[in-house]
């Protein structure tokens, strides 16, 4: 797969902060090595990167399409380290990039030319499991999925499963605030997470939660979860664990019409069910996933819908039956279910590895993600099929029912002049048309440098100055991530975006998508 | 029959706040002052919410609601129940005018919290107007929203200090098909561990507290799912379980009625009983312990911070300082700066204790 590598010297980050950028010391190389003597007085030589081939594996996250190498790359071992490096580069002014596992998908860890990328990667240590009070204390750089995996002993694990929880680091999940398939029923990160330490950028440290339930004063576990490394580096984590179900089971749904399909969500949650997974695949999607997973899909069907329910054996069987049913009165020209537990991860391993699959259709593609209530699921996707054939740009759509969370998959080639950009237009306007239906512009992969522009249009200009000052309250040099997240205004008037506010359109009369 | 008018009354109470903020005029935001007991009063002038009222929007099958802030919490709750469904983060109103405002101001959650969510976990968005007049949106209607900071879920539990609560989207749940409720005689060592060994099962429960020597479970979800779990479990059906849950919830129990004063300690839920004098109401599964006793507070203080947890008097009848941080430490430091950045003329609810 190609990528294209966008020069990024021009945009000015200026534009991204209120406060003035501090002084952009790392560009000179003379300030780079002096900064990085000093880091190796503390420091093992190891752990403080600057040449081209060292520094390489870290100019880009999940979203390879921008790259940027940055000024050092640092990797500490202690939460110690980690205050002094921060301390450093706050009397230096050098801005500092935290990065996980380097999987983000809205460039979130995308360095900057003058600072620092801080790679949390060597805290993969999980301190402590407490089965008694169900609890995982965890440093920032373990795998997601290795939480379950230590948990599994006594029947626990740890439910937010991001699809690329087998390579993602839990502080990634935080500071982005994951969700994943099962997030209907077990929440996003947020629900998950009950303590956290973090580092400021005076290198001050700050613990918030612990084993209890909430702790006193303001929610600051809220409002660092999802805060996508602008507020602090977070060290340490503590998680819930919840016990693992007593029986899991998939049923798949096969409708000839979407909006059949769409309907078919709502009928299921209206009737009191909150499916542990519900999962929509439409007819590219579904081909895709079939050519490359070979699992047995209806590769003619308009949708399919994936339905788990887990909970005791009793509730489960009850409920399958119930839903079936109902599935069935939809519309559903057939419902399969998984007899066993090795054919439910066949039904899933189609939808789970719908973006590879997605991927082979085309040299490129680019994963979108907004959303939406699911009333407006239908008229989303008729959106969608006209921008694209507008566009003349494929799009296979991926849709978390159960949430309303929409994954357009753009396929694309960069290696054709102004692909890229057509690919990232027809993104932006599938974004702006969820906000215009009441949704919103990222649902879990994080706005990151990437939706930076479609800010403007979810935010009036009082909002984000609130968050700017809300960010000022934490890091006042504005020193963490600049660049990333949260636009100035003066961004957003010259991108010249219409604000679209709540789902009301101004001059809805006119057509304009 | 009085009629309540929904009203939207955004706009003066902006124009009130941005007065306010340029004369410096502290305000004392009041609903149905229910829960007056616990914030103390404010001092300053008041800004009364409850003309802006009425669900705006309420969809079954999305799971969401929303509704202004000056809106009745039972009439939220009829409307849910009306449809089969409920806040799954159960609240308590301590009184019939109680807000949903005032409910998400002070973030407090009922016997059901550590099952199904606490209720900053139920917020999807709110609309607020900060210390500036400023009316200003965060979150929405949809559960996965990861675009700019998390502010809605800052409001939940922040007293009204950072802004004026105008709407709140919540997520809601279905009702369960069937609840029961089931007694055990244990003493509290042992149902400590019981609970939370449970927890730690694929069983339906939704509520276990233990008070005097008796343990108490609830299970909820489908006929077969909670008969099956009955069978499992054994103990002694209650009758009129729902009352005794509401009367927890509400304070109501006699437990609740001892003149000692009432401390609520958060803690770790598996923790052992405590070595605490007084009486004990272990809500929560164990992470939510009501005390009743007159031991000096520095001492209550002390054995909630050894077991890694807080305490706080549920009353203001207590001179103590609320917010545990000593003042000059980096997280006082953090909280006056959010503070600031919310309010900076320092005009929102700022007497009232954090």
């Amino acid at each position: 797969m190609n990528h294209l590598c966008l020069t990024l010297d021009s945009l000015d980050f200026t534009q991204t902060m209120n406060t003035p950028l501090p002084q952009q010391s790392l560009k000179h190389q003379t300030a780079r090595l002096n900064l990085a003597a000093t880091l190796r007085t503390f420091l093992p030589a190891t752990s403080v990167l600057a040449t081209k081939e060292d520094m390489q594996p870290y100019e880009c996250d999940g979203l390879s399409a921008y790259r940027r190498l940055p000024g050092l790359v640092v990797l500490p071992e202690t939460i110690e380290q980690v205050q002094r490096i921060l301390k450093l580069c706050s009397e230096q002014d050098v801005p500092v990039v935290a990065r996980g596992a380097g999987t983000g998908l809205s460039g979130g860890a995308l360095p900057l030319t003058e600072g620092v990328l801080l790679a949390l990667g060597k805290f993969n240590r999980i301190l402590e499991i407490d089965p008694l009070n169900r609890t995982a204390t965890v440093q920032p750089g373990v795998r997601n999925l290795a939480i379950s995996e230590a948990a599994a002993v006594h029947n626990l694990y740890y439910a937010p499963d991001p699809s690329s929880q087998i390579a993602c680091s839990i502080g990634g999940n935080v500071a982005e605030n994951a969700g994943g398939v099962h997030c209907l029923k077990y929440g996003l990160t947020v629900h998950n997470v009950i303590g956290l330490t973090f580092i400021t950028m005076d290198g001050e440290r700050i613990t918030v939660g612990g084993k209890g339930l909430d702790s006193p004063g303001y929610d600051l576990l809220a409002i660092m979860t999802g805060s996508e490394g602008m507020l602090g580096v977070i060290v340490e984590i503590i998680v819930k664990l919840l016990p693992k179900p007593e029986r899991a089971q998939v049923m798949l749904a096969i409708f000839d019409d979407i909006e059949k399909a769409g309907d078919a969500v709502s009928v299921v949650i209206s009737h009191g069910f909150v499916p542990a997974g519900l999962e929509m695949m439409d007819n590219l999607a579904i081909r895709a996933a079939e050519d490359y997973a070979k699992v047995g899909y209806p590769v003619e069907a308009a949708a399919i819908l994936l339905c788990e329910l887990d909970g005791t054996n009793e509730e489960v069987s009850e409920g399958i039956a119930q839903v079936r049913e109902l599935l069935l009165k939809q519309g559903a020209t057939e419902v399969r279910t998984a007899k066993d537990d090795q054919e439910r991860l066949r039904m899933w391993a189609g939808r789970k590895a719908a973006f590879p699959a997605v991927g082979r259709l085309s040299p490129d593609y680019y994963c979108m993600d907004g959303t939406i209530p699911r009333k407006h699921l239908a008229r989303v996707l008729k959106k969608i099929s006209d921008l694209s054939r507008a566009h003349g740009l494929a799009v296979a759509n991926v849709f978390h029912a159960g949430d309303g969370n929409l994954h357009p998959l753009i396929l694309y080639d960069a290696s054709k002049p102004g692909e890229l950009e057509k690919t990232e237009e027809l993104g932006g306007k599938i974004l702006e048309f969820c906000v215009a239906v009441g949704g919103t512009i990222t649902g879990e992969h994080g706005v990151g440098m990437e939706k930076i522009n479609q800010m403007c249009v979810q935010f009036t200009k009082e909002e984000l100055a609130q968050f700017h000052a809300l960010k000022a309250a934490f890091d006042p040099k504005g020193l963490l991530n600049p660049g990333k997240a949260v636009p100035t205004l003066s961004r957003c008037a010259e991108f010249g975006r219409m604000h679209v506010h709540s789902g009301k359109l101004v001059h809805p009369d006119l057509e304009r998508f | 029959m009085p009629v309540t008018l929904d009203r939207d009354i955004s706009k003066q109470l902006a124009e009130a706040v941005k007065a306010a903020a340029m004369a410096r005029t502290p305000l004392a935001i009041t609903g149905g002052g229910t829960k007056r007991f616990y914030t103390g009063m404010a001092q300053g002038e008041r800004l009364d919410v409850t003309g802006h009222r009425g669900i705006t929007t309420y969809e079954p099958t999305e799971l969401v609601v929303t509704a202004r802030t000056g809106t009745l919490l039972t009439e939220i709750e009829a409307a849910l129940a009306e449809k089969g469904q409920m806040l799954g983060f159960e609240p308590p109103h301590f009184g019939p005018s109680a807000t949903l405002g005032g409910t998400i101001a002070c973030g407090f959650s009922g016997p059901r919290r550590p099952y199904a969510g606490s209720a900053r976990d139920f917020v999807l968005g709110a609309t607020i107007i900060n210390g500036k007049g400023e009316v200003l949106r965060f979150g929405g209607q949809v559960m996965k929203n990861v675009a700019g900071f998390d502010v809605s879920r800052l409001m939940v539990g922040a007293l009204g200090t950072l802004g004026v609560l105008l709407d709140i989207s919540l997520k809601v749940l279905p009702k369960p098909a069937r609840e029961i409720t089931l007694s055990f005689e244990l003493p509290s060592a042992k149902a400590i561990a019981t609970m939370n060994a449970w927890a730690g099962t694929p069983l339906p429960i939704s509520g276990a507290c233990h008070v005097g020597d008796t343990l108490y479970i609830r299970l909820s979800g489908t006929a077969l799912g909670v008969r099956a779990a009955h069978t499992r479990l054994g103990g002694e059906p209650v009758g009129k379980g729902d009352q005794f849950w509401r009367e927890l919830r509400e304070h109501e129990r006699s437990f609740f009625q001892d003149s000692a004063t009432l401390w609520r300690l958060s803690v770790p839920p598996a923790i052992a009983p405590m070595p605490l004098p007084g009486k004990w109401f272990i809500d929560w599964g164990g992470a939510q312990r009501w005390l009743k006793s007159d031991s000096p507070a520095a001492e209550i203080h002390r054995a909630a911070e050894a077991a890694g947890g807080y305490a706080r008097p549920f009353t203001d009848a207590l001179p103590t300082q609320v917010f545990s941080a000593p003042s000059g430490s980096v997280l006082a430091r953090l909280h006056r700066q959010i503070k600031q950045s919310f309010d900076p003329a320092g005009v929102l609810n700022t007497a009232v204790r954090q």
